[in-house]
């Protein structure tokens, strides 16, 4: 099978304080892989050390064809990940457009004049909201359209590989099904692979086709979401 | 009953001096609002500047060595620069403190090496003619009143440089990648910005600014391995009183700091005026610690 990312043996560490243990992950490409499991077992720090701004203590990380382990971030994004951190990390002094136009930058060394076609139609197209408020600042959007800001600004590097940490976490409902509804066309229309944090079993059982259990920071259980049920994991989630 | 020609001509002052201590300080709040670091050699990039100035001025003849001086001055300050964050800062980059010292050392390596070059006494350039006059006022109520064309052409670059830099981040491509790594490191790497050549390029321009003003100094008085030295330490305060690392706070701060210096010395003595500065900025920081703008950078929250 082609996988787009393989984790072999990761392990990764705050300071003196392991966090991850030999993590094994392959996610095909053009597959979505959801990443569940209790608060605190390193959802978060996984998708940080694949996205590189977590350094892997040990193991490797393979990601299109070529090992990225000692790759900086900047590097990964320009290999085509793209990341929608926890918090969003909206830039919140820079307009909707230049929060965009920052994810461009992603685009460097992928064919020349990229960057200076600007932001593509399809991010607002996805997102016709983020076309309204073109000119306000990222500080002063509600948290619905921060985190549709935070996805577009990923999609404006057209990653092949999208890392999203929890997207609709704190978001009113009616939200959550707008950006839900992005991010099955980002699937589907674009073909970006994708790696989630996800809470809800629901809607990561119907998104994803394949799941991981972290457990204290290790792989519990892996498989696929189309053969296997929700219920069956759901004792590894829950509190 | 208070004399207006001299008021004025002391506010003018204020604004000349505000104008050398801003070009001054932006290097170091550019790069202290992105790197946290503090360079403790960017005096001597006053100093480099007006060497470069002087040296540019026995090369190139005539009335044009002063505008072929400013480039000059602005590249060779930026190339030492470079050289500088490049070998000190960013193998320090973790460790503030020895950042501290090593740029100390930096310092005195550059004073030194002044001094073996150009000798320990200043040497100063000669105002083009058409800087050397003054525009005084002979009649009517502010009749006295003497404009010297060099302070004038002072503030004339501060207001070149300070519109031209917040243009060039306010506008630019680069400006918004500097604005993406000054506000969330992280994140901007994580969208594809190389931060670390953003920081690199960011200390080059600070420098540069720095030898610009290296140049402006020239033509006040004669340049010396020690230059830089007198203009560091206003420049750190104004840094500091600015919200340290905002652009907007400096040049606030700037001009705060000049007017003040200035008006009280229509009463004090020049020791005394600083003292009060001093005091001053002590008091202000009291009521208002995270100075005039307050920024939120990465800088500061970690």
């Amino acid at each position: 099978m082609d996988n787009l990312l393989t984790l072999d043996k990761v392990s990764a560490a705050y300071g003196q304080s392991q966090v991850l243990w030999d993590i094994e992950l392959n996610v095909p490409k053009g597959g979505a892989l959801a990443l569940i499991g209790r608060n605190g077992v390193g959802k978060t720090t996984l998708l940080r050390t694949i996205m590189g701004v977590q350094r892997a203590t040990a193991g490797t990380i393979r990601f299109d064809g070529a090992e990225v382990t000692r790759h900086g971030p900047h590097e990964r994004a320009r290999a085509g990940i793209g990341f929608v951190p926890q918090g969003r990390h909206i830039f919140s002094h820079m307009t909707v457009e230049e929060n965009l136009a920052s994810g461009l930058s992603a685009l460097k060394g992928r064919g020349k004049g990229m960057i200076s076609q600007g932001i593509p139609d399809h991010i607002y197209d996805l997102f016709p909201k983020l076309a309204q408020i073109k000119a306000r600042k990222g500080g002063v959007l509600s948290g619905g359209e921060q985190q549709q800001l935070a996805i577009g600004r990923a999609l404006a590097g057209q990653p092949k590989l999208l890392l999203l940490d929890e997207p609709t976490e704190g978001i009113q409902p009616n939200v959550v099904q707008q950006i839900e509804a992005a991010l099955r066309r980002v699937r589907e229309e674009l073909g970006v692979t994708i790696v989630i944090v996800e809470q809800y079993l629901d809607f990561a059982w119907s998104f994803a086709d394949s799941y991981c259990v972290l457990l204290r920071g290790r792989t519990e259980r892996q498989g696929s979401t189309r053969t296997e049920s929700a219920s069956e994991v759901a004792h590894l989630v829950n509190v | 009953m208070l004399d207006l020609p001299l008021l004025i001509g002391q506010v003018f002052n204020g604004f000349s001096v505000a104008s050398l201590v801003v070009l001054a300080a932006l290097g170091l709040a550019l790069s202290f609002g992105l790197m946290r670091v503090i360079n403790m050699a960017h005096g001597e990039m006053l100093m480099l500047g007006g060497y470069l100035a002087y040296l540019t001025f026995l090369v190139v003849p005539g009335p044009l060595a002063l505008l072929v001086a400013m480039p000059v001055a602005f590249v060779g300050a930026a190339a030492v620069g470079a050289v500088i964050e490049v070998s000190v800062i960013h193998r320090l980059s973790s460790r503030p403190l020895d950042t501290l010292l090593a740029t100390w050392g930096t310092s005195l390596i550059l004073q030194q090496g002044a001094r073996d070059v150009f000798g320990p006494i200043g040497v100063s350039v000669t105002a083009p003619d058409w800087l050397n006059h003054s525009f005084a006022i002979a009649s009517g109520p502010l009749a006295g009143l003497s404009l010297p064309a060099t302070r004038l052409f002072i503030l004339l670059v501060a207001v070149v440089v300070l519109a031209a830099l917040g243009l060039f981040i306010a506008k630019s491509r680069i400006g918004l990648l500097v604005r993406a790594v000054n506000q969330d490191r992280m994140m901007a790497a994580a969208s594809g910005i190389n931060v670390r050549q953003v920081d690199l390029a960011v200390f080059c321009l600070g420098s540069g600014i720095a030898g610009l003003a290296g140049v402006v100094l020239a033509l006040l008085g004669p340049v010396t391995p020690s230059v830089g030295q007198s203009y560091i330490v206003p420049a750190f305060l104004v840094v500091i009183l600015g919200g340290l690392g905002s652009m907007v706070g400096t040049t606030i701060a700037a001009l705060i700091l000049g007017l003040v210096s200035a008006l009280s010395q229509i009463f004090l003595d020049v020791s005394m005026s600083q003292v009060l500065v001093l005091v001053f900025v002590i008091v202000f920081l009291q009521f208002r610690p995270q100075g005039v703008i307050a920024v939120r950078s990465r800088a500061l929250e970690e």
